[in-house]
């Protein structure tokens, strides 16, 4: 039952004045997941989530809930509940109230609505904070009153709009997990939007990463993570090295004026390819022995690790190390076949040089 | 649809009742419809506004540029600007060009525009002077006056305008309280009513408020922290308020003006009292060209001329105020 | 010291402001007739206006009319906010010019052309025609005053209450009008004080035949006013001031 699609969006494309903010976007919920929307601003998450919500009509396009196409239907008949961006919590009702709205509305019996609220105020770790007015409540808690607002109504799906982005970093690390163990213990799927790539890493089953109103690629944080389909998604997720090479026969890809081992294929020959390498992917070897040389160009220390930029004439190269080399020694650089990813390019090739800027 | 007041009193209920049911059904059915778009509720208001704004100003601009048979016509300009135009124009067809000719420019329109604009200047400077200062004790926290000062000042509006301006006919003519203290202090009776500082005191008087509450809002909203800020960089109280305060109030002394200016340009009740009828200004001559003469054309072109006016010098005023923030009155 | 001066000019404002007041009022005592001669303390002139028929009808027809106004303004006013305040951009600022535009035009042109209008339409003016006009210049004055109010508010709040399953009616009783409650009253409060007060409007959007307590005032200025107007509007006063006061308490203890 598990893999049973809760909500389906089908080519679905929306235009506001003429401006396409969606285009053409597939993609399919599944019972329990939790789902993350990511992509930086003005990329169409937030309007995706809200046609889900009901809140806008696609231009094209079809949303199916459990099967049905649930497009005209109003946002108060549909089994989903938002948690919106800055909350909207209603300023004339305390805290109970707040939580109570959707029961009332339902007109579930009084005393039920009481035990609810107050089984829901525990859960988010309020209790004894019903009478409260809303406006007098820190953000945070403004923030778990918002959530119980919208848990207590049981929906089948919860969309979260950026809903730690008013929070300070502590406190959003903490809700991070409070809103995953929730997530599993419920068992309610969760729809969530963030430009963060730390959050949707932390708590998704599955990422869904978007630029100007497109999918770039739908996968589990690893597989994005490792397996990035774009330079654009490696840039996002994670830092990169990005580079443009040549595939010059399977297996093995030129860059930065070398020839590397690669494990992956397919690409033909000679053809022009996007190379993404991650900073920690990078050895630091004696100079004789690397696969390129390089001077290190400078040394910042990041806690766990060392952030090293080391210019190998061709490409500068932004390398995580646990030990210091000091500022202007030579070093070598080695690159197992497994760390390279090798995708295609996302536009025309581009030159050593703007590769080289756009990576310092 | 004759209604007077000989119909007896629940016809005026039962017609408001119709009234409010019309506008309940209107807003039903919106709502019970589309949900999601609420710009829907703002239809029975544009239908208002559309047949009880825009139409009728629509009408006065057909007025103003058609005669009496309803032909587009330039006259009523002329006639503005000159109005011996049309007695010229009878002449010319009865006697010749040559006696025509001999009529001048009636200057009388354009006179009495320059001197509604020139007392509705003096009106809106002193309103200014006097409430500015005013309105920035009334804001002032240390003095703690709160609410309760502006309530002081919104009270006197409740007694009715005539009645209001009336009473100062009381207080001004030759046995009134001010010449009887005049007296009483050996200075000697005064003419203090019938003339033009009566008409502009008058003016004063009823439009002061209209000056005092926009400031007063734009002033009670700036942070009282940029004072303390001003000082904490060297401004002494006045550098203060000249480089701080003033500038931010702006928007306030701007609607201020608005709201005292345009109605002194046209006020016609207040001259016809106070002024005793020997200073005419532009409302007046409006309310006689419609209700006193019946030449609804030459009105009409009248009040085009001053819309047009006052449109011109508000969007002279509006681009000191960019934002269009204003203070507004509540 | 500076703080004595400012009190003592504000108090100045002040006597400025409601000499002419205290001098209706201690006149509306006057048992003669004469504004200039003081002849003895005297109800009467409260005895005859309620026995003045003219003027209990023009009473009757400035409270009604103000009150029906205010009603029908504060409803259209209230939802045509709701209503601009949800629009886009561009139909947003073509409203918000529509609104500002009885306010950027004199009360005389205003006046005039919904005369022109009703004499255009054939349709006799009277009651109604005064109504009609009062409620077009105080609806602008009730968006102004509500707008406020649902800007301030998170935009997402109505979206909100559908989200948890309110429908569109309800959403709109229990939520958005709560919480512009403020804007409301004070709207209508404005809606109510600018009606009762106004005499230019009224003057050319009524015949002779019905008067409201402006227009009745102004005529019998051309005969001589009598002191039983005095009576009225000092009546009127204390009544709205009492009023002011129960409300102001009842605020205060909410």
């Amino acid at each position: 039952m598990e893999n049973e699609h809760l909500i389906d969006l089908i080519h679905v494309s929306k235009d506001f004045d003429g401006v396409k903010v969606l285009d053409d976007i597939s993609l399919y919920i599944r019972k329990k997941e939790f789902v993350t929307l990511l992509g930086p601003s003005g990329c169409g998450k937030t309007t995706t989530l809200r046609i889900i919500g009901g809140f806008e009509t696609p231009s094209e396009g079809q949303l199916l809930f459990e099967g049905r196409d649930i497009v005209s239907l109003p946002p108060y008949k549909r089994r989903v509940n938002t948690v919106f961006q800055k909350y909207a919590l209603f300023p004339h009702l305390n805290v109970h109230d707040n939580i109570a709205f959707g029961l009332k509305i339902k007109k579930t019996p009084k005393a039920e609505i009481d035990r609810r609220v107050e089984q829901m105020l525990e859960l988010v770790g309020l209790k004894g904070y019903g009478k409260r007015r809303v406006e007098a409540l820190s953000g945070g808690q403004q923030q778990r009153v918002a959530i119980a607002r919208s848990l207590v109504n049981e929906p089948e799906v919860l969309l979260l709009d950026e809903p730690l982005g008013a929070l300070d970093l502590k406190l959003r690390k903490e809700m991070q997990l409070e809103l995953k163990s929730m997530q599993q213990r419920l068992g309610i799927t969760f729809l969530y939007v963030t430009h963060d790539q730390e959050e949707a890493l932390t708590m998704s089953d599955t990422i869904v990463v978007m630029r100007d109103g497109k999918i770039l690629q739908i996968g589990d944080p690893k597989h994005i993570y490792d397996e990035p389909a774009n330079a654009f998604v490696a840039d996002f997720i994670g830092e990169s090295n990005i580079l443009s090479g040549t595939m010059i026969r399977d297996e093995l890809v030129a860059f930065a004026g070398s020839e590397f081992p690669c494990v992956d294929f397919g690409f033909g020959s000679n053809a022009p390819v996007d190379v993404v390498v991650r900073p920690e992917d990078i050895t630091l070897v004696g100079e004789d022995v690397g696969q390129l040389t390089g001077t290190i160009r400078s040394v910042i220390f990041k806690g766990v690790h060392y952030e090293m930029m080391i210019d190998t004439g061709s490409y500068v190269f932004k390398v995580h190390s646990t030990t210091m080399q000091p500022q202007g020694s030579r070093v070598g650089l080695s690159i197992v076949p497994f760390n390279i990813h090798i995708m295609q390019p996302m536009n025309a090739p581009r030159n050593e040089k703007e590769a080289q800027d756009s990576a310092v | 649809m004759q209604f007077n007041s000989s119909m007896p009193w629940w016809s005026y209920l039962l017609m408001g009742a119709g009234l409010l049911a019309f506008i309940a059904l209107v807003a039903q059915s919106i709502w019970r419809h589309r949900g999601v778009h609420r710009s829907l509720f703002a239809s029975p208001y544009t239908l208002w506004m559309i047949v009880f704004t825009v139409l009728p100003v629509v009408l006065i601009a057909y007025y103003a540029f058609t005669d009496s048979a309803g032909g587009f016509t330039l006259d009523n300009f002329r006639a503005f600007w000159d109005s011996n135009h049309l007695m010229r124009e009878q002449l010319r067809s009865a006697a010749g060009d040559e006696v025509a000719a001999t009529v001048v420019r009636g200057s009388v329109n354009i006179d009495t525009l320059v001197y509604s604009l020139w007392m509705a200047f003096l009106c809106t400077a002193i309103c200014l002077l006097l409430g500015y200062p005013a309105a920035l004790f009334m804001a002032d926290r240390q003095m703690k006056l709160g609410a309760t000062i502006v309530v002081l000042f919104i009270i006197p509006m409740w007694m009715n305008f005539l009645l209001r301006t009336i009473a100062w006919m009381s207080l001004l003519e030759d046995t009134g309280l001010i010449n009887q203290l005049l007296e009483a202090m050996g200075l000697g009776k005064r003419q203090l009513l019938y003339n033009q500082g009566a008409v502009l005191l008058g003016m004063i008087y009823n439009f002061l408020p209209f000056m005092v509450f926009p400031i007063y809002t734009s002033l009670s909203k700036l942070d009282p922290r940029l004072s303390e800020a001003a000082a904490d960089l060297g401004c002494n109280s006045w550098r203060t308020l000249y480089k701080v305060i003033m500038p931010l109030s702006i928007p306030g002394v701007i609607s201020g003006i608005t709201m005292v200016f345009m109605p002194s340009v046209t006020t016609f009740f207040i001259p016809r009292v106070l002024g005793g009828g020997h200073t005419q200004m532009f409302g007046d001559l409006i309310e006689a060209k419609f209700l006193t003469e019946g030449n609804w054309n030459v009105g009409s072109a009248l009040s085009l001329v001053m819309m047009l006016l006052i449109l011109i010098s508000l969007s002279i005023l509006r681009k000191a105020d960019p934002n269009g923030e204003g203070g507004g009155i509540a | 010291m500076t703080k004595v001066l400012k009190r003592i000019y504000l108090g100045l404002i002040l006597i400025f402001l409601y000499m002419p007041i205290a001098v209706l009022i201690v006149q509306s005592f006057n048992a003669g007739k004469s504004r200039a001669k003081w002849e003895g303390v005297s109800l009467h002139w409260y005895i005859d206006l309620f026995n003045n028929t003219a003027i209990m009808n023009a009473l009757w027809v400035t409270l009604s009319v103000a009150l029906l106004a205010t009603i029908v303004s504060t409803v259209i006013g209230t939802l045509a906010a709701i209503g601009i305040h949800s629009m886009r951009k561009r139909p947003q600022a073509m409203m918000m010019t529509l609104t500002n535009l009885p306010n950027t035009m004199p009360d005389i042109v205003t006046g005039i052309s919904l005369m022109l209008l009703f004499i255009f339409t054939q349709v006799d003016r009277g009651y109604v025609t005064m109504l009609l006009a009062h409620i077009t210049f105080d609806t602008p004055y009730v968006i102004l005053s509500v707008l406020p109010k649902l800007k301030q508010m998170n935009k997402h709040t109505y979206e909100a209450a559908l989200d948890l399953g309110a429908t569109p009616r309800y959403a709109l009783l229990h939520v958005l009008i709560p919480e512009c409650k403020q804007g409301i009253v004070t709207g209508a409060l404005l809606a109510f004080t600018l009606s009762l007060d106004d005499f230019t409007v009224s003057y050319f959007t009524t015949s002779p035949l019905v008067q409201n307590l402006s227009t009745l005032i102004y005529s019998a200025t051309k005969l001589g006013i009598t002191p039983i107007y005095y009576a009225l509007s000092a009546l009127m006063f204390v009544v709205l001031l009492l009023l002011l006061l129960a409300v102001n308490r009842r605020t205060q203890e909410n």
